[in-house]
């Protein structure tokens, strides 16, 4: 089952040009002449490997650790591991008849794999006899995973995915205890979403329906474009879109239905981008958070925070980032660190009170 | 300031660490008098809860005095002797406001490792793991309190740190255990598991109108601690848990069941026991559903299982025929602190009830580590350890 073509007839609002590729990639999967079933047995085989490895190494990290010839120090990075691991295995699941970007997720996973185990044959502590098994084992599931995954990929999904260009379109919905008009003119107010927006740097309004924004990517460079709003219908829904020039592609739209029974509203994010770096950063994006469909999905959870309790909730495990890579300890922050983590906060709440003033 | 942290299975080290400091506008920070061991917290020793990070500061059961308050904290102020609940809750969001305090919308900024692990999120929770928010524990000598205007108590200087402490957790998780069970007049109750939350079922099962209450465990003076409780007792390594629940009540069962035992259950039967033991190591499930299939199977028709036992992931062999056939009803949930800790309170006040029984072992902070092994191999008679900083 496709959730984003379901949803797609729920809703009349989004643009155009989504609605556009949505419907290439309909066809591609009702005109192609079957797809190839041995490479969807693969992964299923694939899938049912990854949740159980991922168990494996989520709640019997030593056991994991010996086998693979690991020092036992490593079992948090394969808990992490394991978690990946599970990831990847329900999205084969979920995604339904044709689960490509979820086998190549896995691919990348396969790299993370080998470059540990690559950085475990410098330690003197390992078992070099134990780690070759392990490496062996791991560069012949990748053969499997890349041939799958290729397979996956070939002319139905390209032809499916319409010009070809890597784009990812994802949404996510969340109920806010607040009414729509509330959420549309604080959504409206461009300047608050890097309040909520993990990565961006700052939203300017240059007038008009047009803002630059600068945005920290993946690999801490900083980007930045000008955008405009292309649909406002207020209370009901905002859509903006990257000019010609953008560094980065990108567009989103945000929805807003009364809930029943006054329990606020329904707010629905939908991001939009071509990431840079195409079909391997495509599948890594998932990992390390990227994907838009995290993108809108933390970005509702911070909102929904911002809106229902005044300010977003600061832990210290996951003090300015949630990824599980770049979770600290839950210990208290040292002072120069917490003052990081309010900054984040309160420039964003000053800012947006200077704006407003 | 020092404070207790998790570094592996069966290692916490008291270190120094950080002071903690106001984040956020509703934080407080609170100077910790006493602070304690729970039985969850053997299952992050033990190495059963995922998400643990080296370093993890431990404890979710403490209170002590406000030292600090952040602007927006308008109900509390420094000096303050405050008992903090082991949610963490905002009392804005739909949960809160409904009294689901456990499952607020808006405290677990690691919202999404917990949706990949159980579907949705539940509420942050003090040194539990970065899959209920990754907050630092109170196994400490300070803590930070976010929400601190929902999650403390005011406590009288009348009563003793030792008679309020338990309501942070283990006193309203066991009450909730025996509330959901919907006790009516001249109802029998049966509790699995008296370790600190199974004591406190047992005696909240009784403020709550049970004519009877049969506890159920296999350590002598865990026993003894439930039969000075007014519980009758069964020790399942000496006879079977059914046969003898069938005897004391004329066949029909138990009108309720708690399973106050959760993931690491033990049973009489070897092989039933090995199954599960095998099962778990081997990741075929990940908990050991032991107390709770037979709570299942013990309880009467049309009867509530009540469960505020720990579980963490999947279970095998879940009696769903007798559960669905027979009309019972499971009632489960992390507690909802804030709900029951006012009438609690008051409980105490009146003198219905003094929280300090289950006590058996005072240590200072600094005895953590031995607290920990003390308690998880039930030595010298182990029931409840406290910390004092």
């Amino acid at each position: 089952m496709d959730m984003s073509t379901q949803g797609a007839q729920e809703f009349d609002t989004i643009q155009p040009d989504h609605r556009i590729q949505r419907r290439r990639r309909e066809e591609g999967e009702h005109n192609g002449n079957g797809y190839n079933s041995s490479a969807q047995r693969l992964a299923r085989g694939l899938g049912w490997f990854s949740i159980g490895l991922g168990f494996a190494e989520l709640f019997a990290p030593k056991a994991v650790a010996r086998i693979a010839g690991l020092k036992s120090e490593d079992t948090g990075l394969i808990q992490l591991y394991g978690l990946r691991e599970i990831a990847s295995g329900v999205a084969i699941f979920m995604q339904g008849d044709r689960p490509a970007e979820a086998v190549w997720s896995r691919v990348a996973g396969d790299a993370m794999d080998l470059a540990s185990l690559g950085v475990a044959f410098t330690s003197p502590e390992s078992n070099k006899a134990r780690l070759s098994f392990a490496t062996a084992n791991v560069v012949a599931v990748t053969a499997l995973d890349v041939i799958c995954a290729k397979e996956l990929s070939s002319d139905e999904f390209c032809s499916a995915n319409g010009d070809g260009r890597s784009e990812s379109v994802s949404r996510r919905s969340l109920i806010i205890d607040r009414s729509p008009e509330e959420l549309y003119q604080a959504w409206h107010d461009f300047e608050r979403l890097p309040q909520f927006m993990r990565r961006l740097e700052s939203v300017r309004v240059t007038g008009g329906n047009r803002s630059h924004w600068v945005a920290i990517g993946p690999a801490g460079k900083k980007v930045e474009w000008d955008a405009e709003i292309v649909e406002d219908r207020p209370n009901e829904h905002i859509a903006w879109r990257s000019l010609e020039g953008a560094d980065v592609y990108n567009s989103g739209f945000v929805n807003f239905r009364k809930a029943p029974g006054d329990r606020g509203a329904i707010v629905t994010v939908g991001i939009d981008y071509d990431p840079p770096g195409g079909v391997i950063s495509r599948a890594l994006a998932p990992l390390v958070r990227e994907d838009p469909g995290q993108l809108a999905q933390e970005a509702l959870r911070r909102f929904k925070q911002i809106m229902e309790v005044g300010e977003v909730a600061i832990s210290d495990g996951a003090a300015w980032d949630n990824g599980m890579l770049t979770q600290r300890p839950a210990q208290p922050l040292a002072d120069d660190e917490a003052n990081q983590a309010r900054n984040l906060n309160q420039s964003n709440r000053g800012r947006a009170a200077a704006a407003r003033a | 300031m020092r404070a207790n942290c998790w570094y592996g299975k069966h290692d916490v080290r008291v270190e120094q660490v950080p002071d903690p400091k106001i984040l956020n506008r509703r934080d407080a920070i609170v100077k910790i008098s006493a602070t304690a061991i729970c039985g969850s917290d053997l299952h992050l020793f033990n190495g059963f809860i995922p998400t643990m990070k080296k370093g993890d500061i431990l404890g979710h059961e403490f209170m002590g005095e406000i030292v600090e308050t952040g602007p927006d904290v308008k109900n509390r102020k420094v000096g303050d002797r405050v008992v903090v609940s082991f949610p963490i809750s905002c009392g804005n969001c739909f949960f809160c406001k409904k009294g689901m305090f456990s499952l607020c919308e808006n405290s677990n900024p690691n919202a999404w490792m917990a949706e990949k692990m159980f579907g949705h999120a539940p509420a942050g929770i003090y040194g539990y793991s970065h899959l209920t928010g990754g907050y630092a524990g109170g196994q400490a000598e300070y803590a930070r309190v976010p929400f601190a205007d929902v999650g403390t108590i005011k406590v009288p200087s009348g009563l003793s740190d030792e008679q309020v402490l338990f309501l942070s957790d283990i006193f309203p998780t066991g009450y909730m255990g025996a509330e959901m069970c919907n006790i009516q007049p001249g109802d029998t109750v049966a509790v699995w598991g008296c370790g600190p939350v199974g004591q406190f079922s047992i005696r909240s099962a009784f403020l709550l109108g049970a004519e009877r209450v049969i506890a159920i465990d296999r350590f002598p003076e865990r026993l003894n601690m439930a039969k000075a409780g007014n519980a009758e007792t069964i020790n399942y390594e000496e006879a079977s848990v059914y046969d003898s629940l069938m005897e004391k009540t004329g066949g029909r069962g138990p009108d309720a069941c708690i399973d106050a035992v959760g993931l690491e259950a033990h049973g009489a039967h070897a092989i039933i026991y090995a199954y599960d033991r095998v099962k778990q190591a081997v990741m075929a499930e990940t908990d050991r559903p032991i107390a709770l299939r037979e709570a299942i199977m013990a309880c009467r028709n049309g009867g509530v299982v009540s469960v505020i036992g720990v579980y963490g992931g999947f279970i095998d062999k879940f009696p769903m025929g007798s559960f669905m056939n027979r009309g019972l009803t499971m009632r489960t949930g992390q507690c909802h602190v804030q709900r029951y800790w006012g009438e609690l309170l008051q409980r105490i006040e009146r003198g219905e009830i003094d929280p300090s029984f289950v006590i058996t072992h005072r240590m200072q902070l600094g005895e953590a580590p031995k607290g920990f092994d003390t308690f998880l191999n039930k030595e010298d008679e182990c029931i409840k350890v406290v910390l004092r900083p």
